[in-house]
């Protein structure tokens, strides 16, 4: 059966707790998950109490200067800050998003962070992502077309063809909407997830790409397509507001289309 | 699947991803699963205002609504498509988290025959009123 439960060694306790300084008026504490392999222990949650007066509003913020001034150890990817980069995914307060663009002040209580759900733990707040990676790969991503471009320009399209690519293109690949998929949890060796679906739909999607069915073929699958089961959690959870349930949902009414 | 986790694994992510390929199949299976539960809607509502209209009816009075070709034919459309709605769903449930080709395999396959038995019952009671 699936696993409900944490295996013994991926328990998670209790750590050190870092005061903020003597004097701080508005102090918020942040948990945040703490896993090394090289040592062996279990993860554990560790608290840093931050100082907000002397913080960025952002929760990525917080993560660096906690790791500035307080614990240089404490591990997370992070790169352009302005929620385009995707690097920043994790967990935060049990939801998963971007933590450059997660206010911290949306967080009533103490913010909690973990690494994005049911990925092994490379360390603290980084998940390994080769097996998500290589999904995207297996969807083929990139325009595939039969016809030469035109000698004098590009290939073009019109608004309408165009329009259809909006709400696709936008997704950065942060794959906050997969990692918070129960049907990714349970099955995500086979089915590939809602980010990669919506790849896969933006290429179904492009008036200028020509391998349509051959796309179609590769996700017509019990396990890789039919394993999406409309629970909305990834359209609840993407940082940038799109819709890949609505995604996989013209992939599956396509498919239907097809049989005639 | 889950048994590969154990073993040592040296294939690349991109093999293991493409595994055996696309089965080219499962359309027809979420097809037929939409369109059961939507003519069960119907058929479901019609059954269940009709058995809550007999109470208190004679046993008599029973088989002679059984017995009415038009009352057996919705009640074998309804015997017929809510045990595939039932089998189709199961199946869903069951590969979602059953672990193990094998396991997988066989606890389907034990739902099919069990849902299979089951409507053939029914469905023969029906007919034995009815004809």
């Amino acid at each position: 059966m699936a696993t409900f439960t944490l295996p013994k060694n991926s328990k998670i306790g209790t750590g050190k707790t870092y005061k903020a300084e003597p004097g701080a008026k508005n102090v918020k504490a942040f948990k945040i998950y703490r896993f090394d392999p090289d040592t062996g222990e279990n993860p554990r949650y560790d608290t840093y109490e931050v100082d907000l007066d002397k913080c960025g509003p952002m929760v990525l913020d917080a993560l660096i200067k906690i790791k500035n001034e307080t614990d240089t150890t404490l591990t997370f990817r992070r790169s352009c800050r302005e929620g385009i980069c995707g690097s920043c995914a994790m967990n935060i307060d049990g939801m998963n998003t971007l933590a450059c663009l997660k206010p911290i002040e949306e967080v009533k209580k103490d913010v909690r962070i973990t690494p994005l759900p049911h990925m092994p733990v490379v360390k603290d707040l980084v998940p390994d992502l080769s097996q998500i990676y290589a999904q995207l790969r297996s969807v083929e991503p990139w325009l595939k077309s039969d016809t030469a471009p035109p000698p004098d320009g590009e290939r073009l399209q019109s608004k309408e063809e165009r329009a259809k690519l909006d709400g696709l293109w936008e997704c950065i690949l942060c794959f906050c909407c997969s990692t918070s998929c129960p049907s990714y949890w349970w099955n995500g060796d086979r089915y590939l997830g809602p980010a990669v679906l919506l790849q896969a739909y933006r290429w179904i999607a492009d008036s200028r790409d020509e391998a349509t069915g051959e796309r179609l073929d590769n996700l017509e699958d019990p396990f890789r397509l039919y394993r999406c089961h409309t629970i909305m959690n990834c359209t609840a959870t993407c940082p940038k507001g799109l819709n890949p349930a609505k995604a996989i949902g013209s992939i599956k009414q396509m498919l239907v289309e097809r049989q005639g | 699947m889950s048994e590969q986790n154990s073993a040592v694994r040296l294939q690349s992510a991109l093999g293991r991803v493409r595994g055996l390929g696309s089965a080219k199949g499962g359309t027809h299976h979420w097809w037929a699963q939409r369109v059961t539960s939507i003519a069960l809607l119907p058929l479901s509502l019609w059954f269940i205002l009709s058995v809550a209209g007999h109470t208190g009816s004679t046993h008599a009075e029973i088989l002679a609504w059984i017995g009415h070709p038009f009352n057996a034919v919705l009640l074998l459309s309804f015997i017929a498509i809510s045990f595939h709605h039932a089998a189709a769903g199961m199946q869903v449930v069951l590969e979602d988290y059953v672990r193990g080709e094998m396991q997988r395999m066989v606890s389907i396959l034990a739902v099919k025959a069990l849902c299979w038995i089951l409507g053939l019952l029914a469905a023969l009671s029906v007919l034995r009123i009815a004809l």
